[in-house]
C-alpha cells in the first residue's frame, strides 16, 4: 500500500527534475495503454477464477445491487458535498 | 468515452482468455507491478505539470470533506442494499460497500474476518460478492467518469471512483473534471485507501 504511493511520489520526483524534457509531458497516452493492460490482467483473473465463473449467476446479481448501491450512495454524497461547499463562493 | 469502451474491451478479452484457460499467469503478481507502472506515470505527469505550483497551492482543509462524503453516500446506501439481500445482514452489506472498490484487499479480508463467525463456505461467498462488486465499480466509475460528471458535478467521479481516484480512474477524473481536481482526487484516495482496512474489519466483528 505504502510502496505503492511512495511510488507516485518517486514519480513526481522524477518528474519535476525532468520537466523541461518534451517526451516526459506525453504520459497521458502512455498512462491508457497501461490501464488497458491492467484491465486486460484483471480480465484474466476473473475469467480463471472457477469460483467466480460457476457462481456468475448466484452471486453476480448480489454484487451487481451492492455495487450500483454504493456507487450511487457516494455519487450523490457528492453531489451534496459539491453545492454545499464548492460551488458557490468557495473556490476562487 | 472511446477509452471506456476500450477498456471495457480489453477486460473481456482478457476474462474469455483467462476463462479458455490458455493462458498460466501469476495475474496478482503482474497486475501489482502494472500498478507500480502506472502510479509512476502519474506521479511524472503531476510533477511534469507546468501548473504544479497553482495546483499544490489549492489544497484546502474543506477538501477533507469529499472522502467523508464518499464514506457516509457509500456506507448508507449499502446499508440501504441489506434490503434486498435478505442472505445477508446490514453489516455484512457494509462490509461489502467498505472495499470502496478495493475488490483485491477487501475481498480477502472479508473472507479472512467472516470465517470464524459464519464458517468458511458463507465466508468465501462474501468474499467473492466483495471483489465481483467492487470490480463492478470500479468499472462503472471507470466507464461511466463522463455521464457522473455531467449530471453529479466535478466531485461525484472522484466519490464514485473510491480508492482508485488516485490510480486506475485518475486519468479519466483529469479528463472530465478538470485538473484542479487532482489533488483533491488523490488525498481522497490515500485517505480512503487507509479507511478499507479498518471499516471492513469493524463491520465484520459486528
Amino acid at each position: 500500500m505504502l510502496s505503492i504511493i511512495c511510488v507516485m511520489f518517486a514519480g513526481m520526483g522524477i518528474g519535476f527534475l525532468f520537466r523541461k524534457i518534451e517526451w516526459l509531458q506525453k504520459t497521458e497516452k502512455t498512462i491508457s495503454y497501461t490501464i488497458f493492460a491492467m484491465l486486460f490482467i484483471l480480465g484474466i483473473s476473473v475469467g480463471s477464477n472457477p469460483l467466480i465463473i460457476q457462481n456468475i449467476g448466484q452471486f453476480g446479481w448480489q454484487a451487481a445491487i451492492l455495487a450500483v448501491s454504493s456507487l450511487f450512495g457516494s455519487i450523490l454524497a457528492a453531489w451534496a458535498v459539491y453545492n454545499l461547499f464548492f460551488k458557490k463562493g468557495g473556490k476562487r | 468515452m472511446k477509452n471506456s469502451i476500450i477498456v471495457f474491451l480489453f477486460f473481456c478479452v482478457g476474462c474469455l482468455l483467462g476463462f479458455s484457460g490458455e493462458i498460466k499467469l501469476d495475474a496478482h503478481h503482474i497486475s501489482l507491478y502494472i500498478l507500480y507502472a502506472l502510479m509512476l506515470q502519474v506521479g511524472i505527469s503531476i510533477g511534469s505539470n507546468k501548473n504544479l505550483k497553482q495546483i499544490v497551492r489549492q489544497i484546502r482543509l474543506k477538501m477533507l470533506v469529499i472522502p467523508l462524503a464518499t464514506i457516509i453516500g457509500t456506507l448508507l446506501f449499502s446499508a440501504l442494499a441489506s434490503l434486498l439481500l435478505s442472505r445477508w445482514s446490514v453489516f455484512e452489506c457494509m462490509a461489502v460497500g467498505s472495499g470502496f472498490a478495493y475488490y483485491s484487499l477487501s475481498s480477502i479480508l472479508i473472507t479472512q474476518f467472516k470465517e470464524p463467525s459464519i464458517g468458511l463456505q458463507l465466508a468465501t461467498e462474501l468474499g467473492t460478492i466483495a471483489l465481483l462488486s467492487n470490480i463492478i465499480r470500479e468499472m462503472m466509475a471507470l466507464l461511466g467518469s463522463p455521464l457522473i460528471e455531467k449530471y453529479f458535478g466535478k466531485l461525484a467521479p472522484i466519490s464514485a471512483a473510491g480508492v482508485n481516484s488516485m490510480d486506475v480512474v485518475l486519468p479519466a477524473i483529469t479528463r472530465y473534471s478538470g485538473k484542479e481536481m487532482i489533488p483533491v482526487a488523490i488525498l481522497h484516495g490515500i485517505l480512503i485507501d487507509f479507511s478499507v482496512p479498518l471499516f471492513v474489519s469493524f463491520f465484520c466483528s459486528l
